[in-house]
Formats: structure tokens, C-alpha cells, sequence
């Protein structure tokens, strides 16, 4: 096997594309006016994914058949991103959708962009694509034009065939086996929004319906001629070093074990079939001794120490002197407190792995198989350019969790056992129990309010951890490397920011103070969905509730009197308009929340409708409604259902998650000790987005999350009188 | 290593494996098909339902050797033998009651079996029906949909 040819002729040839041809349609007067469709020259700033691959060719290459293959870094998590890729490429380029391939995530061959975090794919990958596109089309033209002879202006253009009179070229006939290999610079001629065929439709991704019939998909999916399948067998605990292992009888009561790797700490054991590997991990597990190591702080007094344990603050944000303002006027403070969460991604990690003696080739769904490059290569002490990754789709990861793990043991595994892929499954309690958490944070909150019921300063401190230690060309980074022979200790924080994401609050208060309380805490952590922001606005979202309660507004007019910001105010309207419908009894309550994510993208207002009944012991989530704005939305069912997810995922974490621990244990081992919302607590949802063809388009897979703790959080005051500080928001904390 | 004729899709397949080897890691690793997922292993999530004897049921924990003339349907075997996706598959693509996927096996083999059982289910049936499943891009209240207009096509 070969690596993939940087040369772009010879890669097309090698990826197989077969040529069909397309049938060569004559222009028509429908094709004219597509033609004509109006462009804008756009003049904005390119996407930070185009510094390190300006060219056209690096986004987009024309197949042999006259068909077009998009090149995205990014990789598909279920966001639906390969879709919103491919109907921005047609829509500039006038094609069908199914003319458009989308090729994601492969070293050598994508352009490198990091990771798919953040709700960067969007307005990084996708934007890419629109001008790299939008340039494309400007130079088809330009050739086809001297080809055929005729003014640009008279030729038609679309379904991927360029004409004049009764001639017509398909992009690769224009081409002639050459690929659009010019640098993407501004004015950039993008379509105009009035004429746009499929940017903001809802249009189906092309997935599901290989999904629903059991096609290859997933990482788990992947087999190869000889492939062999391996478990390695975690530590006892985060520290704990083997101290004996017993490894003479394995053969003798596992069949089909081709190989044990003991390399310090890390156990590895590979066999013929994948059920045997199980087996072959429980032995190892059961006849391996290990050291234990320091325990874990008590749970009941986590947040203590964390507080103990944090270095001195930084200021983040200072406006104006808010303990002058807070001396001045009445004030209030209140502390809110979020525990570890877990990815839980559905299917545990997978990797796989193949030395040939020369290039070791990685399959992962990683979310980022170029920054996993270069921690693999630095673990294995290899030229990354002798590692080539293929990204594919895993279960939802909704961050940095086990899957760069798990392709580190299928690649230190692969090197000992070359010329074979050696497939890496974890088990269920590996995932829940190793994978980094969303760290435990705590938020205090003091405000002070003048007789009108305004807020005059605002003070946000925040105590958290790091919210992201990704794969980075550190290897400490990875699992694995904090248990070889000399193993690589972690020493870097990865990025505090993440932490005070959103802790200033987006409204308009004269005076504000932001300070971060870094510590480094017990349990592994990494990005969770959404990062600090969660944590932070169901804080800073909470404390707005109860001031409104304090001034006597309405939680909808107290929001909207502090901002200035009218597509802020236009979803919070929005979203008042859609609960006045709703009907509430006794014991009900509708709370609302709103944020801007990162203060710098796009606009979320949710609302929670709960039923609460202490002495029954029951707090039923009825209903969740949200209003966002992305700017420009590019599929309309993909970012409502990754709204709706997105407010269901984090409205499971706001009842229900807590990561636990005793010892040196994570007693959080599996869906039962770690529960998550199943069908009977799925409340209905509403989504209304307000589109803005207008404006940059902002990603939305983080959006909804922030608003929707404290929305439930205001609900339940609404409904029985009770605050909750303290995350999950459980019936004791209600019925005590 | 014994033999086993196994019942799948409405063939007769020969496994050789050990008895206590679960019906998923057969499927998966020796069959070769893609639509019953790891997920747990526990018999807690979902992601790893066939239809046995018509009924949805987890294949992590189900040993082989427990299976007998038992016959098995996996996501695989529910199109028609024209080809034509089974109507809870329909119904799935429609209301696109999916994100990452990975659930979604589990999801359309439970919603069969609910269907099989009661074919006019209402919502709190539904819920009852689907309670083993775990989603977490939290595509539930798309599959309710699905499950709602699935019943009304079949």
C-alpha cells in the first residue's frame, strides 16, 4: 500500500473515481438565467483555513468525468458538515448536488485545518470552499471563454457545463487534465444571496440513508484483508504502575492470542478475532497486579479544593470600577457550582493501525488527524510525513475525547505487530472511565443594581480547569504516553480560555470585572461541547433571573432593557412570542436564558416549560423552545438539528450528569452509574431560526447548549419557588 | 471449536467460534455486517439490537450457543425482496432522525419490534417502547417523529 500522491493528476487516478461522463446538455433559457445568477464581489477577510492553503486546488479539483471533489481538513462528527460543504460548493459553481464529492480529513491530501471544534466548520471549511469555489467559476469562465470563443458575458453556465450556442464544455474538457491551481485572492465574485438554490435549505444529508441500511459508515465499520483485532488493558487507576503480570497462561485459556505487548505501564494483547481480544483483556486484567496510588479528594468537598488548589487570579476583563459601583448601590452574589461531565459518546473509541516497514497508515475519528499526527509521531519518535491518517466518522464525540487515545494503542500496537491492521476497540467502561471530562467548575456572581432596577457593575469569578489538553505535537497529550517505559508526564495547562468563555456577560452594564481561577484538578479533562461557556452562562443566566426577580420584571423585559444589540433582542422577543402560547398549571413554570456564543458569534435564547412536584419527587422537563440566529444559514434542518441536540444533550447534563469518584476509582464506570437522559425524559422541542442571508455565516453545534441549564434552572423556580446552585439539577436538591 | 447454523436474514449461516461468543461480535466480526454496533457490550445502550424471533433484542451479551434455530433479522435483512427499505427505514431518512448515526441501528430495530407489537402506538407507547435505546446527539425527539409516521405508512 501507498501513500496518496501529492500530485494531483495522479491522486485523482489513484482514488478511483470512476468516469461516467455527463451527458452534455445544450443550453437552454433556464441555463442562461442561472448563469446570470447576480454576484457580489466579497472583500471581507478569508477564513484562517486558507493561510496555509490559498489555492483553489488545495479546496476543490474537477474530476475526469467534468464532476467536482471538494477537499475539506474538517471531519464529520454528525453535524452534517460533508452536506453543508457540498450545497455551498453547488451553489456557487452551479451544479447539481449530486456532482459535488466531498473528500474530508486525510493527511497528505486535505488542507490541515486543526480541529473540528468550536463551531469553526462552517464559517472555516465551508467559506473556504465558497471562494475557492466562487474563483473556480470565475476562471472556468475566463478559459471557456477564449475556448469557445465567445464573450463571458453570453456564455451559460451550469450542471457543470459551460455554453455557447450549440457548444458546450464540461469543467474537465475546459481544464484539460490541468486543475485551477491560482491563489484565492479578493474581491472574491460570490453568488448573491436573492439567488441562492441551496445555501439555507433544508436539505437532506446523503448518510442517513446509507446509515439506515447498514452500509460501511464508522471507523468500527472499517476491515482489511488479515485484520487483527486488540485490546490494551488500562491501569488500575490514573497512576497506579504494574507491579506483575502473569502472562504464561493466557494461551491456555484464550484461544487465537497472536501477541502481548508489555511496554512499562501499557499492556497490550492482540488475537485472530475480535471476541478473543475481549476475553484475552479480562484474563490480563485478572492476573496483573498494580500499585494504587494517591486517592482522588472526597466528593462532598470538591469544590473546596478545587477553590484550595486554584493559583492566584487572573483578571480577565476590567471596565470601569465595579467596587466603587458595588459600594454605591445594592448588592447581590450568589455561587453556582458544575461538576465533571462526560463526552459519552455512544460507540467507545476505535482506532486502527498498519506498518508496512516504512509508512504507518492510521484510520481514527479523531477531530483532528493532523495535530494527532504529530503526537503519534513524536510517541513512536517517527518523521510524521512516514504517518498517514485517514479521518472517519466515529459515534458523536461533542468534543476531544478517547478517539485520538485509541488510534495512539492501535499505532503502538501496529508498530510491534507490522504488515497486519491491528484494530483497537475500547470497551464501555474504559470509555467512561478514562476518557477527559468536561472539568468541574465553580462561578461566583456579584451584581449591583441602582432603584431602577438597571444593573450597574457586574463581577465574574471563575474557578476551572483546563478546557482543552488536545492532541498537540506534545505527546503527553495522548493517553498512552503517561504509561510507556519513560513515560512523558503532562506538564502543559493546554488552553485556560475555554474556561472563561462567556463568563463576561453580553449585556451592556457600565461596569464589569472578569477574573479565572485556573486550577489543575483530580479527574483528566478535556473540550466538552461548548467548553467553559456552559458552566458560565448557566451561571451568569441564573443570577439575571433572580435580579429580575429582585427589580420585578419580566425576565424577557430584564434581559432585553440590557442590551444594545438588536439580533440579541430580536430572539429573545421571538422566543417570548412563542412561550405566551404556552398553557401553565399549577406547579409549572417557564424559565428563559440567553447568550451569544463566545460574546462573538451566533445568538441562542431558550425557554424551559417543568412540572415540579417535590413531595411526589418528580421534575418533569415538558418542553424546550429556542430561537437562534447564525448570520447566514446554510442548511436549515442541519443547524435545527443540531439546535435540538444540542438542547437535549445539555439539558441531560443539566438534570441528571455527575461524573463520581471515591478512592481512585471513577465510580461513573457505565450508562447505569452514569445516567443520561433516556426516552421518557426527552421533552418536546421547538426550534425557530431567524435567517440572515446577509450576514457571515457562524456555525450553531455549541449554540443552544449555554442557555438551556439556566433556562431549566429558571423553571423550576418559576414553578416551585426553589433555587438550584448546584448542578445536576436533581429532585432532592428540590424536595430537601 | 464447535459449529453453529445460525438463522440471519432469512439465510442459514455456519459460525465456528467459541460458545460463550456473543451474537454481535459474530455478526460483526465473522458475518461481516455493519448494522448491529458495539456500543456497551452491557445490554445497556441499544446500539447493538436485532430483531429475534421478531423481537428487539441486545446482541452483546447473548451467547451464541443460546440461540438455536432462532430466527435473527438485522438491520441488513429488513428490505424487502424487491429491495425497498422497510418502512421505519423510510421514515428515518424522512424525518432525517439521525446525527452521527452510530444509535440509529438500534433505534429502527427497536422501532420494528414496537410496530410489530402495536401498530398505532401513542406517544407515551412510544417512549415505553424505545426506553432501552440511548441517543446522545440527542436525535430522540426526531425519532419519535419518525416512529409516528412510520405507523401511519405501514
Amino acid at each position: 500500500m501507498e501513500l496518496p500522491k501529492t500530485t494531483r493528476r495522479k491522486f485523482l487516478r489513484n482514488i478511483g473515481f470512476i468516469s461516467v461522463g455527463f451527458p452534455l446538455l445544450s443550453s437552454c433559457f433556464e441555463e442562461q438565467e442561472k448563469a446570470m445568477a447576480k454576484r457580489i464581489d466579497y472583500n471581507g477577510d478569508l477564513p484562517g483555513s486558507m493561510r496555509n492553503a490559498s489555492l483553489v486546488n488545495a479546496w476543490l479539483q474537477v474530476l475526469e468525468d467534468g464532476r467536482v471533489l471538494i477537499f475539506s481538513g474538517k471531519v464529520e462528527l454528525g453535524q452534517g458538515i460533508r452536506m453543508a460543504i457540498c450545497q455551498v460548493a453547488a451553489e456557487e459553481l452551479d451544479l447539481d448536488l449530486d456532482q459535488v464529492e466531498v473528500h474530508l480529513a486525510e493527511t497528505g491530501v486535505t488542507p490541515d485545518e486543526g480541529y473540528t471544534a468550536g463551531s469553526g466548520s462552517v464559517p472555516n471549511s465551508a467559506m473556504s470552499v465558497r471562494y475557492a469555489a466562487a474563483t473556480a467559476r470565475k476562471k472556468l469562465l475566463e478559459l471557456a471563454s477564449s475556448q469557445l470563443n465567445a464573450p463571458i458575458e453570453k456564455l451559460s453556465f451550469s450542471q457543470g457545463n459551460v455554453g455557447y450556442q450549440n457548444q458546450n464544455l464540461n469543467f474537465a474538457e475546459i481544464l484539460g487534465g490541468t486543475q485551477i491551481e491560482m491563489e484565492v485572492s479578493k474581491p472574491v465574485p460570490i453568488k448573491d444571496s436573492s439567488s441562492y438554490q441551496y445555501v439555507g435549505k433544508a436539505i437532506h444529508r446523503k448518510d442517513i440513508p446509507k446509515m439506515v441500511i447498514g452500509e460501511e459508515i464508522y471507523v468500527q465499520d472499517l476491515r482489511f484483508p488479515g485484520m487483527v483485532h486488540a485490546r490494551v488493558l488500562r491501569p488500575a487507576s490514573y497512576q497506579s504502575f504494574l507491579t506483575s503480570i502473569d502472562l504464561d497462561g493466557l494461551s491456555a485459556e484464550v484461544s487465537g492470542v497472536l501477541k502481548t505487548v508489555v511496554k512499562g505501564n501499557f499492556v497490550g494483547v492482540i488475537t485472530e478475532r475480535e471476541y478473543q481480544a475481549v476475553k484475552a483483556e479480562r484474563y490480563l486484567k485478572n492476573h496483573s497486579e498494580w500499585t494504587s496510588e494517591t486517592a482522588f479528594p472526597e466528593e462532598e468537598n470538591l469544590y473546596n479544593h478545587l477553590k484550595s488548589i486554584a493559583e492566584s487570579p487572573e483578571t480577565i476583563q476590567d471596565k470601569g470600577d465595579v467596587s466603587k459601583a458595588f459600594a454605591e448601590n445594592k448588592t447581590y452574589q450568589a455561587e453556582y457550582t458544575k461538576p465533571y461531565f462526560q463526552h459519552g459518546a455512544i460507540g467507545p473509541a476505535c482506532g486502527i493501525a498498519m506498518f508496512d516497514g516504512d509508512i504507518l497508515h492510521i484510520w481514527s475519528h479523531s477531530q483532528g488527524i493532523y495535530p494527532m499526527r504529530s503526537a503519534i509521531a513524536a510517541i513512536l519518535k517517527m518523521d510524521q510525513s512516514k504517518i498517514h491518517v485517514t479521518g472517519i466518522p466515529g459515534a458523536g464525540c461533542f468534543g476531544h475525547n478517547s478517539a485520538d487515545d485509541a488510534a495512539a494503542d492501535a499505532a503502538i500496537l501496529a508498530i510491534e505487530y507490522p504488515g497486519k491492521h491491528v484494530r483497537v476497540q475500547w470497551s464501555r467502561t474504559d470509555e467512561h472511565t478514562w476518557e477527559p471530562y468536561g472539568t468541574a467548575m465553580i462561578m461566583k456572581m456579584v451584581a449591583s443594581m441602582d432603584n431602577q432596577g438597571k444593573i450597574t457593575a457586574w463581577k465574574s469569578d471563575v474557578w476551572t480547569d483546563t478546557h482543552s489538553m488536545r492532541p498537540n505535537r506534545d505527546p503527553a497529550t495522548l493517553l498512552n504516553t503517561r504509561y510507556l517505559e519513560d513515560p512523558i508526564p503532562l506538564t502543559q495547562r493546554g488552553y485556560l480560555g475555554g474556561g472563561h468563555r462567556n463568563a463576561d456577560p453580553y449585556y451592556a452594564f457600565p461596569k464589569m470585572q472578569v477574573n479565572a481561577h485556573f486550577f489543575n484538578g483530580p479527574l483528566r479533562v478535556s473540550s466538552l461541547r461548548s467548553l467553559g461557556s456552559y458552566g458560565n452562562i448557566f451561571a451568569i443566566e441564573s443570577f439575571m433571573d433572580e435580579l429580575a426577580g429582585k427589580a420585578n420584571k419580566n425576565p424577557f423585559e430584564f434581559r432585553i432593557i440590557h442590551l444594545n444589540d438588536e439580533r440579541a433582542i430580536a430572539v429573545i422577543q421571538k422566543l417570548q412570542q412563542l412561550c405566551d402560547s404556552a398553557k401553565v398549571n399549577t406547579g409549572e413554570g417557564i424559565g428563559m436564558a440567553f447568550s451569544r456564543y463566545k460574546n462573538n458569534t451566533a445568538y441562542a435564547a431558550v425557554a424551559a416549560h417543568v412540572k415540579v412536584d417535590p413531595a411526589a419527587g418528580m421534575l418533569q422537563l415538558k418542553k424546550l423552545w429556542a430561537v437562534g440566529d447564525v448570520g447566514q444559514i446554510i442548511n436549515l434542518d442541519g443547524i435545527t438539528n443540531q439546535f435540538e441536540g444540542g438542547m437535549i444533550q445539555a439539558a441531560s447534563w443539566t438534570l441528571k450528569e455527575q461524573v463520581n469518584f471515591k478512592g481512585d476509582q471513577i465510580t461513573s464506570e457505565d450508562w447505569m452509574s452514569y445516567p443520561i437522559f433516556r426516552f421518557d425524559e426527552i421533552p418536546e422541542v421547538e426550534v425557530v431560526m431567524i435567517d440572515h442571508p446577509e450576514l457571515p455565516a457562524e456555525g450553531g453545534g455549541e449554540v443552544s447548549m449555554p442557555p438551556t441549564g439556566a433556562a431549566i434552572a429558571n423553571a423550576v423556580y418559576q414553578a416551585c419557588g426553589i433555587r438550584v446552585y448546584d448542578l445536576p439539577i436533581r429532585i432532592e436538591k428540590i424536595s430537601n | 471449536m464447535p459449529h453453529y447454523n445460525l438463522r440471519i436474514n432469512g439465510l442459514v449461516r455456519e459460525v465456528e467460534t467459541d460458545a460463550d461468543t456473543p451474537l454481535l461480535y459474530v455478526l460483526r466480526d465473522y458475518l461481516e455486517l455493519n448494522g448491529p454496533k458495539f456500543g456497551c457490550g452491557l445490554s445497556q445502550c441499544g446500539a447493538c439490537m436485532v430483531l429475534i424471533d421478531g423481537e428487539a433484542s441486545t446482541s452483546c451479551m447473548r451467547p451464541i450457543s443460546s440461540l438455536g434455530d432462532a430466527e435473527i433479522i438485522t438491520l441488513e435483512g429488513l428490505r424487502d425482496k424487491n429491495g425497498n427499505l422497510h418502512p421505519v427505514q423510510k421514515a428515518f431518512v424522512q424525518e432525517q432522525a439521525a446525527q452521527c448515526g452510530y444509535c440509529l441501528n438500534g433505534m429502527v430495530m427497536a422501532s420494528v419490534s414496537l410496530l410489530n407489537q402495536n401498530p398505532a402506538p401513542n406517544e407515551q407507547e412510544i417512549r415505553e417502547g424505545m426506553q432501552l435505546n440511548l441517543c446522545r446527539c440527542s436525535t430522540h425527539s426526531r425519532i419519535i417523529k419518525a416512529i409516528k409516521s412510520a405507523a401511519k405508512t405501514q
